[in-house]
């Protein structure tokens, strides 16, 4: 009897039939998200939908282009190459390394006067400055000031690391192949008369690499000291403290090899070397006439092949002359503008088949 | 053996022939042979879900000879010898023999194994002994690892990674040839070569050697490692929006989608060939009675196909229905019920003489049954069956008959009745279903036994029983043991069954249920009247209505069974009050409403198996204490099976055949209708006999050898001399749904072969039904009984259809000899083949393969009947591997697993038949009809977004890396970066490695309902359209071009000026970031804010890093030392000028070739892709239109093709031809055994038929 009840108790307790179903279903949400819903902008790319794109392209283009190269088309920009390859090359004598020290002398025209600031640049060729091992080969620490670099630099700089059991300052070979040509200008006047043109070594270099990454090392007052215990890189001619006079501009922190730390990306290469200050706005800075280009020639490049060329150029927004900018602005303009004129054809021919699906294939 | 007692062990020390000892709810750690359980019937339970998912109990049995003994095994004593099979991973045999010391021997069968991983319920304690331990368990061989599947996108990437990889070795010889050279010219500038630390310098040979690895290491983003984080990142993302969709969800099921396997969502695009499964797949597996047929009669169960139709609607309304009648009828009802329960005490409250005398429709209450939230089980469309009129009206009439003294001569309706009763109590009880009551899960009914039964009285009573039933049994039929008086012996009956039953032998209650008796009486004839006028006015109320009130104990009967329609054979005969209430190994308890409740003695059990395609049981009968031999099983089986002469005289012998040519006329009529069709039959068998059977069966059972072809022989020596009761047509009903999918899945290009274990009739049904076949396709059936004939039959059939398409261009292709699949026939005919599993098995040898497939290919649809799992996993692999086609194969059950497993992309519908599909598949689906937006919306999504994405990133890689080649002509091949190594790697790692997983994952090229609504846009998949090798050249060369124009056009601006290394790299890097990303805006075909977002993030965190890098970075990362670069170039103009030409000019031939295609020649995709623009009016207009050009094209080129190609011959009038085939068809169908001689001949003489139309 007891069990009776009891089992009906529990029948009447226990949810029928039912494994302990949950009541939480696994209905997927309804989201516009989970169902791939979402507001969509679903571009259809046909000759009718892209047409304004083409010729907006074409009139933006356009007028850049004839803005660029005209802009280019100002800067004016004179190229002597000294090598020295041509034996009527006034420079030819410098070929041979006997010679030393060996100064030429080139004269060359300036046809038409350089207005404005005039960046004076050297420029090489086939110089590969990019060459992967070559580009590594430096130790930004020690350029940067640290005295432990200093005095035992990276071993990147291998194999221009030591010299003779001293560490060398700059290390590496970016820093021993520095260009130490000397280039001076001088205009000639009418009675032969030279007046020399002052080149501005200072604010060719970026300001934060003079100011932020190359730094000299910490000590004493006098620049030798705090070089002390380092020697100077075997193709240089004269210690890094005494690449120039000024204080402010010798050591690391010296303009010229600040430039020249920055490898160039292409073996035909200009480095910046000079400034030349317009003084005033009525005359020309560099007027037009004869000038002589006074070369102490150190740098051997004719080994492989190389050239070396002086650069006088004056610069506008855009940095130097570039022609190619402003023609493929141009190109570029004119063929998306032609290509909208045939997307016009092409939408007029199918204009009613490309908005209905009824095409036939 | 040493120990006394059980001691606890890990499951790794477990070792063979150990004794193991386990409670409720233990997971079993290896393979054992059941010795002893708590259950006083040596039954054990196990759930299965750790092996198969089957979460319904299986039961396993203790040993013969040792279920008998009542104390727990005793290891010490135990001196048998087991000898068993190798270990093997059959998960559904076990043969071996346990040896008595004494030299007996006993058979050990899979029903005495218990599996490691399955767990014990419902049973307190088993002890077992280990035959398999560790890796040898069954669970373990069977654990093969997942297969793994590559999808056909992926192997197609590899290939073009390799490519990759070539490309890149090409670029590194480049590199290191042109570094030796160019050393070779500088060879003592040390300038150039620069000396090695100790001063050597390294001649150019080597120089070069050296730098074929420097440029591998600098290059090697080429090949996109990448790529392969990326697919599988945006297959998570896929699949978390295929699971996610709420298309898929089940209501009925609670279940979406499931992704099990996570990497091949984009083969779900490319699909050709699917192969289905018949039951459960596309029809729901529910098994519905819907018609049955006994002694010859129809019953028609129309109100049941009324309640059918109406059933969604009707839910509602029956519940009010039933709560109304509830409550009228308690009030009678329980006050009854409650003395029965004092009168009884019956545990767990199944009170049984309760049940069937207070409340008359006891034994069906249905109803009650849904409630339950076992959906997959007892669904109310399976349970509750409504009587048909007829029959019940038969029964009720008969009912009282049975009582009165039988006149011998009203032979006609005794026999019938007789049948009746053998039929419905064969339903019942032929089968292997488990009793369960719901508001108890998992618990069996089963009567507890009580402690203390005087096993004395219990004999004496057994033995009054036999008595009184040998007695009975004298009279020559079943119904004139029965006395005049109409309540005693029913109520007499019962009772001593009841005894029997309960095992409840206290004298004193015997005397209460006796002295219950004539209450029990006068309470069965209101009864009667209640019924009878029950069905009088409601026929089709009672059985669901009354049994409820009062009674909810009884009727919350769940039948757990094997196969469906077991369970919907028993629910029916429940309908008629012929309720199965429990089921132990020894006895079967039957309670029938008339007759009161049975116990069968339970002799022996031939389970159902695929080669007799039927299954038997041997019980004593209770009332003629005959031993009866009830057989169910496949009609063609049975009716071969069939006394030819009955002993019983020659009036007998003739109603038996009318009775059988009636029967096979309701048998052809049901298979007509797609109805299942079964056999009942039943054969009385002397003791003799059965005993002389019964030795033979043992000796087959305990031997090892070829123990299944002595047991099939012995089931052959016992199945046979039936004689037919009737037959029983269940409804497999197609689920919603799955004609339109199928008709989209066509249209979609897709070939469906229909793969069934059912019958040729059932199966073609079904295909018409579920528009697999048209109405006016031609069929042609390949039944044949000899490898010969099947190949003389295919070829005639061949020549048939070649002669017919020889306008088909493809027909060319396939003469040629390469067996490729041809292009799905648009043009006018269509053809079904269908091919017996028998025929099949000739067609899937090495030398009739190749016809076979020209065959199928021919066919618009494949129907295989009576394949078996193996032939359906053969025909798949064969198809895969022949035609090189991507495959799918869908299906429900562990038949299909195989098949499943063999396929391409494998789906499981999680439906009736167990988890074993779900658990093998790839994708598991609820219903057949989430097919259609897996394949056509998910599949085309996922295949053209990850091709997409992956050509993407071979152009990215290629383009960026290019870059990096070109500048090595300008530095001497000397390996070095422009760039900036930290910008090298984040470029392809964080700047722009979001957009494309993004576009991997969100890319919708058009939206869902177009594709649902043109499923002919899924051809474009399954061709590889979005992923040609020809597409991946043409990305690379696009690749090349963009990548030398982003280099050449700053290099012009830059060339000669004083810019460094990294400078130069910074306006290349900036200009290649604006590209990629807006050249996947170009690709994408439609942007979400999402794609805004990680566009303009990417080009924001560029920016940001670049610059934050070149603010901090003063000494670090040497040499490359990109301080203030960044800064440098935004305050310069040209910086700008350059990044704004360089992007359009890369971009501009793609641009210009994307608009042209979109304008000019656009594909299918981008014409369809219009659609999604116009309004929904404007929409359904659209699709007229494109249906209609469709058409229109369709015509044309059919005509022009016929035109083109037949000359001489008119194209013949279609349908004629289509009624000359259809001839041939029917005449196959209706004579089921067909002859090849007969086919091939009928195919002739249609042939001649039609060229004489023609």
């Amino acid at each position: 009897m007891a069990m009776n009840y009891s089992v009906k108790d529990e029948v009447d307790g226990g949810p029928p039939c039912a494994p302990g179903g949950t009541a939480k279903t696994r209905r997927p949400d309804n989201t516009a998200f989970k169902q791939q819903r979402l507001p969509a902008w679903q571009p259809i790319l046909t000759a009718g939908t892209v047409l304004p794109t083409f010729f907006i392209i074409g009139l933006i283009f356009i007028p850049i282009g004839i803005g660029i190269f005209v802009t280019s088309n100002n800067i004016r920009e004179i190229e002597i190459d000294y090598t020295g390859t041509e034996p009527s090359s006034p420079c030819n004598k410098c070929l041979s390394p006997a010679v030393t020290p060996c100064i030429c002398t080139i004269n060359f025209t300036l046809e038409e006067s350089f207005e404005g600031n005039v960046f004076m640049y050297y420029g090489l060729s086939n110089f590969y400055q990019n060459h992967r091992r070559y580009v590594k080969s430096r130790d930004d620490s020690q350029l940067n000031g640290d005295s432990n670099a200093l005095l035992n630099p990276s071993k990147e700089c291998e194999p221009y690391r030591r010299n003779e059991d001293k560490p060398i300052a700059p290390c590496g070979a970016i820093a021993n192949s520095m260009f130490n040509d000397t280039l001076e200008l001088f205009l000639v006047g009418n009675d032969t008369y030279l007046t020399p043109i002052p080149l501005k070594k200072k604010g060719i270099a970026w300001w934060t690499d003079k100011n932020v990454k190359f730094r000299n090392p910490p000590g004493g007052e006098n620049l030798e000291e705090r070089f002390k215990g380092t020697t100077k890189p075997v193709n240089w001619l004269k210690p890094v403290y005494m690449l120039d006079s000024d204080l402010d501009n010798n050591g690391f922190i010296n303009e010229d090899f600040i430039v020249w730390m920055r490898t160039a990306a292409l073996p035909t290469f200009r480095k910046l070397y000079r400034l030349i200050e317009r003084n005033s706005d009525l005359h020309p800075t560099l007027p037009a006439g004869r000038y002589y280009l006074n070369i102490t020639y150190n740098y051997p490049v004719h080994s492989f092949d190389g050239r070396k060329r002086m650069i006088l150029s004056t610069i506008s927004w855009m940095g130097g002359k570039n022609p190619f900018l402003g023609i493929a602005y141009i190109a570029v303009g004119s063929i998306s503008f032609l290509l909208g004129v045939v997307l016009l054809v092409i939408n007029h021919k199918y204009r009613n088949s490309s908005n209905t699906a009824d095409i036939t294939i | 053996r040493k120990e006394k007692k059980y001691i606890d062990q890990c499951w790794k020390d477990v070792t063979v022939g150990d004794f193991i000892r386990l409670s409720c709810n233990e997971v079993i750690p290896a393979d054992m042979v059941l010795l002893f359980s708590t259950d006083p019937d040596g039954i054990c339970h196990i759930e299965t879900s750790g092996l198969d998912g089957e979460s319904n109990l299986k039961q396993r049995q203790v040993v013969r000879g040792y279920a008998e003994q009542d104390s727990e095994v005793d290891p010490e004593k135990f001196s048998s010898r087991i000898e068993c099979e190798s270990p093997n991973n059959d998960l559904n045999r076990f043969r071996g023999f346990l040896e008595h010391s004494n030299k007996e021997r006993v058979g050990l069968s899979k029903e005495n194994l218990l599996l490691r991983g399955c767990t014990i319920r419902n049973t307190e304690a088993v002890v077992g002994i280990v035959v398999y331990a560790g890796h040898e368990t069954k669970a373990m061989l069977n654990n093969s690892g997942p297969r793994y599947k590559r999808s056909k996108l992926e192997r197609r990437a590899n290939t073009d990674v390799l490519w990759c990889v070539l490309l890149l070795i090409i670029m590194c010889l480049t590199g290191a040839l042109g570094h030796g050279i160019w050393l070779s010219r500088y060879e003592n500038i040390h300038f150039f070569n620069i000396p090695e630390p100790d001063g050597r310098t390294i001649s150019p040979v080597l120089a070069g050697f050296y730098m074929f690895w420097t440029m591998i290491i600098l290059l090697q983003v080429l090949i996109p490692i990448s790529l392969y984080v990326s697919i599988e990142i945006v297959k998570l993302g896929q699949i978390y929006f295929i699971q996610s969709d709420v298309d898929f969800y089940s209501e009925k099921m609670d279940s979406t989608v499931q992704c099990r396997a996570l990497n091949i969502t984009e083969d779900l695009g490319q699909i050709q060939y699917l192969f289905s499964d018949k039951t459960g797949t596309l029809t729901e597996n529910k098994m519905v009675f819907r018609r049955c047929s006994v002694a010859g009669f129809d019953y028609c169960h129309e109100e049941n196909a009324k309640r059918l139709e109406s059933y969604q609607e009707a839910v509602s309304e029956d519940e009010d229905f039933i709560d109304t009648l509830n409550g009228s009828l308690s009030s009678t009802a329980k006050p009854r019920s409650h003395s029965c329960r004092t009168v009884h005490n019956g545990p767990l409250g199944r009170n049984h003489l309760a049940g069937s005398s207070s409340a008359p429709g006891s034994g069906e209450g249905a109803s009650e049954v849904p409630h339950s939230r076992q959906a997959a089980f007892s669904s109310p469309i399976e349970t509750d069956v409504v009587p048909d009129t007829r029959l019940l009206n038969k029964f009720s009439k008969i009912m009282p008959q049975l009582f009165t003294p039988l006149d011998e001569t009203i032979q006609n309706p005794r026999l019938e009745i007789l049948y009746i009763i053998d039929f419905f109590i064969a339903l019942a009880i032929c089968n292997t279903v488990v009793v369960s009551a719901p508001n108890q899960p998992r618990q069996k009914i089963r009567l507890s036994s009580l402690s203390g039964i005087p096993i004395k009285s219990l004999e004496e009573i057994r033995n009054l029983f036999q008595r009184l039933s040998v007695r009975r049994s004298s009279s020559p039929s079943l119904a004139s043991g029965k006395e005049p008086s109409a309540g005693v012996p029913n109520a007499f009956v019962r009772t001593l069954s009841l005894f029997s039953r309960v095992k409840l032998a206290s004298p004193v209650e015997k005397e209460i249920s006796q002295m219950s008796e004539s209450p029990l009486g006068s309470s069965n004839s209101t009864c009667h009247a209640d019924i009878e006028k029950q069905s009088g006015d409601a026929g089709f109320a009672n059985g669901k209505v009354e049994s409820r009130p009062g009674q909810p104990l009884v009727s919350n009967l769940c039948y757990e069974a094997e196969s469906p329609d077991e369970a919907a054979l028993v629910y029916a005969a429940r309908a008629y009050q012929c309720t199965l209430q429990s089921r132990t190994p020894e006895q079967i308890m039957v309670d029938f409403a008339a007759l009161g409740p049975l116990t069968f003695q339970l002799l022996h059990i031939l389970p159902f198996d695929s080669v007799r395609k039927r299954m038997s049981v041997v019980v004593r009968h209770p009332l003629s204490n005959q031993v009866v031999v009830y057989t169910k099983g496949a009609d063609s089986v049975i009716m071969e099976l069939l006394s030819v002469a009955s002993p019983e005289g020659a009036s007998l012998e003739k109603q038996q055949v009318i009775i059988r040519e009636k029967t096979q006329k309701h048998l052809d009529d049901y298979a007509k209708r797609g109805l299942r069709t079964l056999c009942i039959a039943k054969k009385v068998m002397s003791d003799t006999e059965y005993a002389e059977w019964l030795r033979n069966h043992f000796l087959a059972e305990t031997s090892i050898d070829n123990r299944e072809e002595l047991l099939l022989e012995s089931a052959m020596r016992l199945e046979n001399k039936l004689t037919l009761l009737g037959a029983t047509g269940i409804e497999d009903r197609l689920q919603e749904g799955v004609p339109e999918s199928i008709e989209a899945l066509h249209k979609a290009g897709i070939k469906i072969w229909m793969l069934t274990g059912d019958k040729q009739e059932t199966a073609v049904n079904i295909a018409y039904a579920c528009k697999l076949l048209e109405p006016d396709d031609k069929l042609f059936i390949l039944n044949t009984q000899s490898k010969d004939a099947c190949d003389i039959l295919m070829n005639t059939i061949l020549k048939e259809l070649k002669k017919k398409n020889q306008a088909s261009p493809e027909q060319t292709l396939l003469n040629g000899g390469s067996l490729q699949p041809p292009v799905p026939q648009d043009t006018g005919l269509r053809a079904g083949l269908i091919i017996t599993g028998k025929t099949l098995e000739f067609a899937l040898q090495e030398s009739l393969q190749r016809q076979f497939l020209e065959l199928t290919s021919w066919c618009q649809a494949v129907v295989c009947c009576r394949a078996t799992p193996l032939q359906k996993s053969e025909v798949v692999k064969l198809v895969r591997s022949h035609l090189r086609v991507m495959t799918l194969a869908i299906g429900d059950g562990a038949n299909d697993v195989s098949m499943i497993q063999v396929a391409d992309i494998g789906i499981g519908v999680s439906g009736q038949e167990g988890m074993q599909a779900v658990m093998a598949s790839d994708f598991a689906i609820s219903q057949f009809k989430h097919l259609s937006k897996l394949l056509l919306v998910h599949g085309h999504w996922c295949y053209t977004r990850l091709s997409n994405m992956i050509l993407y990133f071979f152009y990215k890689n290629v383009a960026y890396v290019n870059l990096l080649f070109w500048y090595q002509f300008f530095c001497g091949f000397s390996g070095t970066s422009m760039t900036d190594y930290w910008v090298l790697i984040f470029f392809n790692l964080l700047f722009t490695s979001a957009p494309p997983i993004i576009y991997g994952v969100l890319e919708k090229d058009v939206s869902a309902d177009t594709l649902m609504q043109l499923p002919e846009l899924y051809r474009s998949g399954q061709k590889s359209e979005a992923y040609l090798p020809l597409t991946f050249w043409i990305t690379l060369l696009d690749a090349f071009y963009q990548s030398l124009v982003c280099f050449f056009v700053p290099y012009f601006t830059y060339q000669g000026s004083d810019i460094d290394i990294f400078a130069f790299g910074n306006p290349l890097n900036t200009a290649a970031l604006f590209i990629i990303l807006l050249h996947l805006v170009i690709e994408s075909k439609s942007l979400t804010w999402i794609h805004m977002l990680v566009i303009v993030g990417s080009i924001l965190s560029y920016f940001f890093f670049a610059l934050a890098f070149g603010a901090m970075c003063v000494t670090c990362n040497p040499p490359s030392n990109p301080y203030r670069i960044m800064q440098e170039h935004m305050l310069d103009p040209v910086f700008y000028l350059v990044c704004i030409l360089t992007t359009c000019i890369a971009l501009l031939p793609r641009f210009i070739f994307r608009v042209l295609q979109g304008s000019l020649f656009p594909s299918l995709i981008l014409r369809a892709k219009h659609f999604d623009r116009l309004t929904p009016e404007e929409r359904t207009e659209a699709l007229k239109k494109w249906r209609g050009s469709g058409k229109m094209n369709q015509v044309t080129s059919k005509y022009a093709d016929r035109s083109a190609v037949k000359s001489g011959r008119k194209p013949m009038s279609g349908p004629s031809a289509v009624f000359a085939m259809k001839s041939v068809s029917s005449c196959a169908v209706q004579q089921g055994n067909l002859s090849v001689c007969e086919t091939a001949l009928d195919l002739c003489y249609s042939k001649s038929k039609v060229s004489k139309i023609a």
